[in-house]
């Protein structure tokens, strides 16, 4: 049996080879993607980002929690950094997870190099989980920066979370994230300042433009579970909301279009460099544009084109 | 593809502490000296039992489990685990012993199918080294 088809039937092992696959953009990869991409869809996608430390992984692990209490299936993907020098990455998202068993597959990524706090082989990732059969995907961010705009292309619900006490709030709230949450998360509500976090939130959202869907603001206390059952009544209205909304469509079009661009330029890139590289105009190029002999663009277009410019 | 299928399968490890012990800071120091040598790691933390160890190893499909054991209790969570990872077909996956181990008992642990016992004042280059010789083909 391909391996394709042994995911479609829920065999965890095969999954588990199936994203090592996937994440190594090993060739074999692509068939399997070809034989599950009709089963995929399906599955609510559930992306969660926020700072470093605001409780992310213990947010992710309540959720999945609840969900598998009330007979759902849970898929989790946990996205780390790798270090820009070895390639190595220190996964430690499991440390906050309690032993669930097999009903949560969590699958741990290296960011690999890729800016925007997910992994190229993400959305690919999220196809093989749906086709498993999962019926809810939560996707963990890096937790800095640009991540949380990229999130947002994968996820059909964005959880942005905050933790009072990290700093200046407004700071917190500026880069963007406010126009990405769909949910936003205020955790460690049991601790001193919460309050007025969640109450600058709603007043920095109020002033935002007017949308179907206003973003609510739950607090929550993710060590307890206090809170968790409010934030996946929360994914669900959002859903539905989804769905009502004449825009959806349109949205799902931008979508595609984005992810067709992104693969074309992809595998653009990874044929021309390949290229190069057999011709042996790679490494001279390298060296020029490290030596500012020649300008990054121009190599790429002598790379691009193939001729010497 | 073929140019980025090469250059990049990391090694995957999982260091994990079966038991009760609560000393990890050996487990952090291999953690650490792996990942610096471009390996990526999956930390499960403290008081894992071998059930769920060996759910994270099938599910993260790593290529070595490191089992950092300080408690003495090796002589029953080793064994543990290796007849778990055998039940779910995980055949290839190598398990590797960090620890306080009296070499008898490292010679049992090896003739279950350990690949190596690596005793204190180890040196980080030599689990590095051999972690490296374990990886898997594909």
């Amino acid at each position: 049996m391909s391996l394709g088809k042994a995911v479609l039937e829920g065999d965890r092992r095969a999954l588990a080879r199936a994203l090592t696959l996937v994440e190594n953009q090993h060739p074999d990869a692509e068939e399997i993607v070809r034989d599950i991409h009709g089963h995929t869809g399906h599955a609510i996608v559930v992306g969660i980002t926020g700072a470093p430390g605001v409780g992310k992984s213990t947010l992710v692990d309540r959720l999945a929690g609840h969900f598998l209490a009330a007979g759902r299936t849970v898929g989790i993907l946990a996205v780390d950094p790798s270090s820009p020098f070895t390639g190595g990455a220190l996964l430690g998202d499991r440390i906050r997870m309690e032993g669930r068993g097999s009903g949560v597959f969590m699958r741990s990524i290296a960011a690999r190099g890729q800016l925007g706090g997910l992994a190229r082989s993400t959305p690919r990732a999220i196809q093989l989980l749906e086709a498993a059969g999962r019926d809810f995907i939560l996707l963990e961010t890096v937790g800095a920066g640009q991540s949380e705009v990229d999130v947002m292309g994968y996820a059909d619900t964005t959880l942005v979370v905050v933790a009072p006490g990290l700093g200046d709030d407004v700071q917190a709230f500026k880069a963007g994230i406010l126009e990405i949450g769909d949910i936003f998360v205020v955790n460690k509500a049991d601790r001193p300042g919460a309050d007025q976090t969640a109450r600058e939130l709603r007043q920095m959202l109020s002033l935002g433009p007017r949308r179907a869907w206003r973003p609510p603001v739950l607090s929550t206390t993710a060590q307890t579970g206090e809170g968790i059952g409010e934030i996946a009544e929360a994914i669900l209205e959002h859903k539905a909301s989804m769905e009502r909304d004449p825009e959806v469509g349109v949205r799902h079009l931008h979508e595609a279009e984005r992810f067709l661009r992104q693969a074309v330029a992809e595998q653009l890139a990874d044929a021309a460099v390949a290229r190069a590289k057999a011709s042996g105009r790679w490494a001279p190029l390298v060296e020029e544009v490290a030596h500012r002999r020649k300008d990054p663009i121009w190599a790429a277009r002598e790379i691009v084109s193939g001729e010497e410019r | 593809m073929t140019e980025s299928a090469n250059a990049t399968r990391p090694i995957r490890v999982l260091v994990g502490k079966p038991g009760l012990d609560g000393h990890d800071r050996g487990a952090k120091v291999v953690a650490r000296a792996l990942r610096d040598a471009g390996m990526e790691v999956i930390y499960t933390g403290l008081h894992q039992t071998p059930e769920e160890i060996v759910e994270a190893a099938l599910q993260e499909d790593v290529d070595v489990v490191g089992l950092s054991i300080l408690s003495g209790a090796h002589n029953t969570l080793v064994p543990r685990v290796i007849e778990l990872l055998h039940a779910q077909g995980l055949d290839d996956v190598h398990v590797m012993v960090g620890g306080i181990i009296p070499e008898e008992d490292a010679e049992e642990l090896r003739k279950l199918g350990v690949v190596a016992v690596f005793g204190p004042g180890t040196e980080t280059e030599e689990i590095v080294r051999f972690t490296r010789s374990c990886a898997r083909e594909a």
